[in-house]
């Protein structure tokens, strides 16, 4: 046992030493018109040193790691609260200072804070509505940044061309992207598991090529740009209206100087909307037959057969309503970014939107919202460890699925309740 | 008074060049608790999945209430009042009894995403009437104090009672039961034997049971069909059925 474990480290430290040689030792660096490799500072080989050191050490006494990873107590999100009955009245009030907060926020802070906010809550709004399909109807989804993708270029390409407004072009994304989740799903959804998720997989691959090679609409690989921005009924937040002749901008109605954060404060209370919307949808969702009929085909599907429940219309209704989250999240990015191209929607994101999912435990709301916030944060606070950013990623992640493998808040179903008669 | 309510001709289901079930006949009435037995592997259980929409019989027909149910998908099926129980229970564990016993009245709902959305009165009262329907069901099969509780952590006893409730819900008119008593001690073999007879006597509904337990059979059925390797062996009443030596044969092999 004990030899089995000293091999078992030994490996993979070697592991860990050829990974570290190929990725941190060796440098490609241009001096001048060449390329030249270079080698690892000492500073950096003493990393790597401690690094291999750590692995070795942490491999050969996994169970004693174990073990003291669980004397430090979880946080149990139960204790912390007060009780239920406590709850359920403080709970609108915790709610409502909370919308409060996130309101009154964006005005006392800097205007980078403001945009990684607004970042945060597009992925919150892509989280939620991935777990519709993964964490409460159990269909693995990962092509999903593909209806990301189609909200995104619905608008884009709407605006661009006929001129239409953010506000009329929103339900049009989420629309267009809900088509596009139907007609996919309709043939692959008796599929499942592994095979859905292959299928899903290419799906997301071949929206990308095709925005990438469909040049004379979609741009291709230069995408589209000068994409318009959303209005407050009808004020533009640039310096000069745009607009034809009567448009007037935001500042000169209230008679303010202008300020580009007002934009971007606008964008993060459109964002703050669209997020509280696709919050309170989906959790009437879950309560809704509809959703019990997702949990219910997840937890037992030849039984909902048995019952007269027709599964292929749940599913395709559960990959609709996912796809058109999706749809309204991507209308909002390219709103926001102003500029879209294929780049945007690779099958990273796609893999980060899962992630979120899976982090912040599956079907559970407040856990994607955290998962979310803590997905897009981390990667900027991580900015000064420059190229070491992903790999640290992928650390924390590691030791987050060894510490909480149900992710941050596991999922509290809404349970229906029979009330005592 | 005892019309038709099923009538399966010359039933078979080949998987390649296997027969599984070979030109199985079976009638069953109204208000009628029929039995389907045979030895292990004799294709009771495909002749169920054949009924039940989950194979499509590759030949024979299958009519319900005079119209044809074969070929038809396994949730149109129990639309149309055939409804079923599967030998190993099939619940949704994580789910609590009430909402087990919710979702099987789905179709009954109002599922318009809008209507949902704003609670809208006809919403409410749908919801309310499916709740009282399930409580009304779960005191029959006496669930009731247990109607918070997950499925899953329910004993054995309980959940196969919370299937059989969870299938009368459905309102159907004949219910399938797949070996309802595999797995139950014998005083929960005896509340299940009471139940069944309640099932066909107040509710007026038929059944279609497989079993193994002699004693159940023997003491509910009104009709006994019998198979043996995928064919029919005999049919007849409890008595005509423990005396026929064709079926001694089949359950105890020959001299």
């Amino acid at each position: 046992m004990t030899t089995n474990k000293f091999y078992n480290a030994i490996f993979a430290a070697g592991i860990t030493l050829i990974l570290a040689c190929l990725m941190i030792g060796v440098k490609l660096d241009t001096s001048g018109t060449q390329l030249a490799v270079k080698g690892a500072t000492t500073a950096q080989w003493t990393w790597i040193g401690g690094g291999i050191a750590i692995v070795f050490l942490s491999q050969l006494f996994t169970n004693q790691i174990d073990a003291l990873f669980r004397m430090i107590p979880k946080p149990s999100i139960s204790t912390m609260l007060p009780e239920e009955k406590k709850m359920a009245t403080l709970k609108p009030w915790l709610i409502a200072g909370a919308i409060v907060i996130m309101v009154i926020w964006p005005f006392m802070v800097s205007r980078g804070s403001v945009d990684l906010a607004t970042l945060t809550l597009i992925y919150i709004m892509l989280g939620l509505g991935l777990n519709i399909v993964v964490g409460l109807a159990g269909l693995l989804d990962l092509g999903f940044v593909a209806f990301y993708a189609v909200g995104a270029y619905t608008y884009a390409l709407l605006s661009q061309y006929f001129g239409l407004s953010f506000w009329v072009c929103l339900p049009i994304s989420a629309g267009m992207a809900a088509l596009f989740g139907f007609v996919l799903g309709f043939p692959v959804l008796r599929l499942r598991g592994d095979y859905l998720a292959i299928v899903t997989l290419g799906f997301g691959e071949i929206i990308r090529i095709l925005l990438n090679n469909w040049t004379e609409v979609t741009g291709g690989p230069s995408g589209i740009s000068g994409i318009a921005k959303p209005t407050l009924f009808g004020l533009e937040f640039t310096r000069k209206a745009k607009g034809g002749e009567d448009a007037m901008t935001f500042h000169e109605y209230f008679n303010l100087d202008y300020s580009s954060s007002y934009k971007v404060i606008f964008l993060y209370l459109i964002a703050i909307l669209l997020v509280c919307f696709v919050i309170y949808v989906i959790n009437r969702l879950m309560r809704m037959p509809i959703g019990r009929a997702w949990e219910a085909l997840r937890e037992d599907e030849i039984a909902c057969r048995s019952l007269g429940l027709n599964r292929t219309a749940i599913k395709l209704s559960a990959f609709t309503l996912g796809a058109s989250t999706a749809g309204f999240a991507g209308a909002f990015f390219s709103a926001r970014q102003g500029f879209i191209s294929p780049e945007s929607f690779i099958f990273i994101e796609s893999a980060i939107i899962l992630a979120i999912v899976v982090l912040g435990g599956m079907g559970s709301q407040y856990g994607i919202i955290l998962a979310a916030i803590v997905m897009t944060i981390l990667p900027e606070l991580a900015r000064e460890f420059s190229e070491y950013r992903m790999l640290l990623f992928g650390l924390l992640m590691v030791l987050m699925m060894r510490w909480r493998p149900d992710g941050l808040i596991p999922t509290k179903r809404p349970h229906l309740e029979l009330k005592q008669q | 008074m005892s019309q038709l309510l099923l009538d399966v001709n010359g039933l078979t289901m080949r998987f390649g060049g296997l027969v599984a079930v070979n030109g199985v006949n079976l009638k069953v009435k109204n208000r009628q608790i029929v039995s389907v037995i045979g030895p292990n592997g004799a294709g009771k259980t495909t002749v169920f999945n054949c009924l039940s929409g989950f194979y499509i019989p590759t030949e024979g027909s299958v009519m319900l209430k005079n119209k044809q149910i074969a070929g038809l998908k396994d949730y149109q099926i129990s639309r149309k009042g055939l409804v079923r129980t599967f030998q190993h229970v099939r619940l949704f564990q994580k789910m609590t009894v009430i909402e087990n016993m919710l979702v099987a009245q789905h179709r009954h709902l109002n599922t318009n995403l809008i209507s949902g959305l704003f609670k809208t009165p006809n919403y409410r009262r749908l919801e309310q009437e499916a709740m009282d329907h399930a409580v009304h069901w779960l005191k029959e099969v006496d669930l009731l104090e247990f109607a918070n509780r997950e499925a899953g952590n329910l004993s054995y006893g309980q959940q196969r009672r919370l299937e059989i409730a969870r299938c009368m819900v459905t309102q159907p008119e004949l219910l399938m039961l797949d070996e309802p008593a595999a797995g139950l001690n014998p005083n929960e073999t005896k509340q299940l034997d009471e139940l069944i007879i309640k099932l066909r006597d107040e509710h007026e509904i038929s059944i279609l049971l497989i079993e193994h337990d002699m004693s159940l059979v023997m003491g509910i059925s009104d009709h006994i069909y019998v198979i043996a390797q995928g064919t029919p062996l005999a049919n007849g009443t409890a008595d005509e059925i423990k005396n026929n030596p064709d079926v001694i044969k089949a359950y105890l092999g020959e001299e």
